[in-house]
């Protein structure tokens, strides 16, 4: 990936990362660990890959995106927000009764969300539908959808991956954040699902590993996604729970708390360091 | 009675995508391998391209309507109603009518008709759950005519339609010339003692029951709700104030379903009168031929008759 390009992408995601804090601060709730964790990946996607224009979110051609781990909406909204669909001030309504944002992502409040999402295991099959009726209309607009590593404990996941690869839908990709945490603690001492990669393909997917953190590994990932015909891609992206905020990294007790005060303030400047430093 | 015609109502769904596939290139239709049954076996016939089978994942099934909804497609998602409703709830759910999407699930085999399979497949609280669902519209037709002008109709609505079909053969009621709209229910005889408010297979019951009632000098009104919701109040509220009674009749539990529906509606009309509800008594079904155990619940005109006694007694 060309230098500046990266650069810009890591300052793009840096903010992007302020915007969740800012957002799950106010809102004195809300899913900081899994936001932080697909910040990076969320950001490429808006920002580098997926053709889209928040000038006309609802373009029948563009490139659909739904977040079926939708409990990671802070960072959807943060990314949508700096991508210009709404205002970043927006961000501190966050889960508010008058704002635009939902706790979980909903595609009738907010402009640039694709679909309604929250219960795990279902924006998978969305994706899956709105890929098919790509196919159908001869349209080649494509489909990303990212995952929790605890969601693809449901069934549902299953269902809708044994389905993509059997109607051979190449336009569509999901990405599995595999932070390795979910709300009772590390994914493998609650449920395993583990090993991941295997399981996707025995089911007849394209399977792709990346560091979630490196926007070289992920733009290669993606672009490497798109080449492959005949199979839907799944790109199991191995990622920090909380990345980027210290006291965050690693902790599951980050899954589902909002910082208070001391925590947002340090949060904050953590990030506002890391920013000066990219942009120095 | 000999030359009655008798079609389910999922005979008349399936010939009515067919039709529909026609008409209006947007359709698509989705199965979860039991397009044989639920009749969508016909479309994909006819409209092999736009027929897709999602295998026994009723869940994926309803998650890929949304989707396929989303890019601009009428879907019409088929299964049994116990997997429709109660399988698939949640995803109807948030999947469906959060996003308020454009999908129409046409639930086959509803109720206690069903017959052999028995109670795991006899799906009675099917209206109950998608009642409760916002933006929800609930359409049970009581013939083949009726199935296909709600079929129809469905597809000109935008919005999350289910629509409760039946498995067994049920006899014509209407005819070519039947005006059907969503939410309007239609009064099909006048009476002066009691309002009969039947839905689906109960239509042609209370109609049945209507004879026996006057032959005991007993006048009835016959309203069939096709819609559950919206929910007819005015024709029903209108009804009930004139004759004083209701009676309720559905092949569906007593909880939940028309007669909640119409109680609810009466109650807070503020000019309540008595509401007697002939269902499912809160209780499972069982095997046996369709026929036989609509009597052993029943789910007759001769039961709506005690049922209609019983309101009136109340008064």
């Amino acid at each position: 990936m060309d230098a500046v390009i990266r650069k810009q992408l890591k300052i793009k995601a840096c903010k992007a990362r302020m915007g969740i804090i800012e957002g799950v601060f106010n809102a004195k709730s809300g899913h900081p660990g899994g936001s932080l964790s697909c910040a990076d990946v969320l950001t490429y996607l808006y920002f580098n890959h997926m053709n889209v224009d928040p000038q006309n979110p609802k373009d029948e051609n563009r490139d659909r995106f739904v977040l079926s781990k939708g409990h990671a909406a802070p960072a959807l909204y943060s990314v949508l927000a700096l991508k210009g669909y709404f205002p970043v001030e927006e961000l501190k309504t966050l889960r508010k009764s008058n704002s635009m944002l939902q706790g979980h992502p909903s595609m009738k409040y907010t402009p640039g969300v694709d679909m309604c999402t929250g219960s795990l295991g279902q924006g998978i099959s969305a994706a899956c539908g709105m890929a098919l009726g790509a196919k159908l209309d001869g349209r080649n607009f494509r489909v990303y959808t990212v995952l929790g590593d605890g969601e693809i404990q449901e069934g549902q996941v299953w269902e809708a991956a044994m389905y993509a690869s059997a109607k051979g839908l190449d336009n569509l990709v999901a990405v599995v954040d595999n932070n390795g945490l979910q709300i009772d603690g590390k994914i493998s001492e609650v449920n395993s699902p583990y090993p991941i990669p295997e399981k996707f393909k025995a089911f007849g997917w394209n399977v792709i590993e990346i560091d979630a953190h490196s926007f070289d590994e992920i733009d290669a990932a993606f672009n490497a996604a798109a080449e492959f015909k005949g199979k839907p891609s799944v790109i199991i992206a191995n990622s920090v729970k909380g990345k980027g905020v210290s006291f965050m990294e690693d902790q599951v007790s980050w899954h589902g708390t909002a910082p208070n005060a001391e925590q947002y303030e340090q949060a904050m400047n953590e990030l506002q360091q890391a920013l000066a430093e990219l942009e120095a | 009675m000999a030359d009655v015609i008798k079609t389910a109502t999922r005979d008349a769904y399936g010939k009515a995508l067919v039709e529909l596939g026609g008409i209006n290139d947007k359709v698509v239709v989705l199965d979860a391998d039991l397009a044989a049954a639920t009749k969508t076996g016909m479309f994909k016939k006819a409209y092999p391209e736009k027929f897709f089978d999602t295998g026994i994942a009723e869940s994926n099934m309803m998650g890929v309507a949304a989707g396929l909804a989303t890019t601009g497609y009428t879907v019409f998602a088929s299964t049994f109603a116990m997997f429709a409703a109660g399988r698939a709830y949640e995803q109807v759910r948030n999947s469906i009518a959060y996003p308020n999407l454009n999908v129409k699930i046409g639930a086959t085999h509803a109720g206690i008709s069903v017959g052999e399979d028995g109670a795991s497949h006899q799906c009675c609280e099917d209206i109950a759950l998608m009642r409760a669902i916002p933006n929800m519209v609930i359409i049970n037709p009581a013939d083949d005519i009726e199935a296909r002008a709600a079929v129809l109709a469905a597809a000109e609505y935008v919005g999350p339609v289910y629509m409760r079909f039946g498995r067994l053969a049920v006899p014509r009621i209407f005819d070519e010339n039947y005006k059907f709209e969503i939410g309007k229910a239609v009064v099909l005889s006048e009476g002066a003692d009691v309002t009969i408010c039947a839905t689906g297979l109960m239509v042609n019951e209370a109609i049945q029951a209507k004879e026996l009632l006057a032959a005991e000098g007993i006048s009835a009104e016959i309203i069939n709700v096709h819609t559950i919701k919206p929910l007819d109040k005015e024709t029903i509220l209108a009804s009930a104030a004139k004759t004083g009674a209701v009676v309720t009749a559905e092949e569906h539990s007593i909880i939940g379903g028309l007669g909640s529906a119409v109680a609810e509606a009466v109650c807070e009309s503020g000019k309540c009168v008595p509401v007697v509800r002939l269902g499912v008594n809160d209780e499972f079904g069982r095997s046996g031929p369709a026929a036989e155990l609509l009597h052993i619940y029943g789910l007759d005109a001769q039961n709506i008759v005690a049922k209609a006694k019983q309101a009136i007694s109340l008064k």
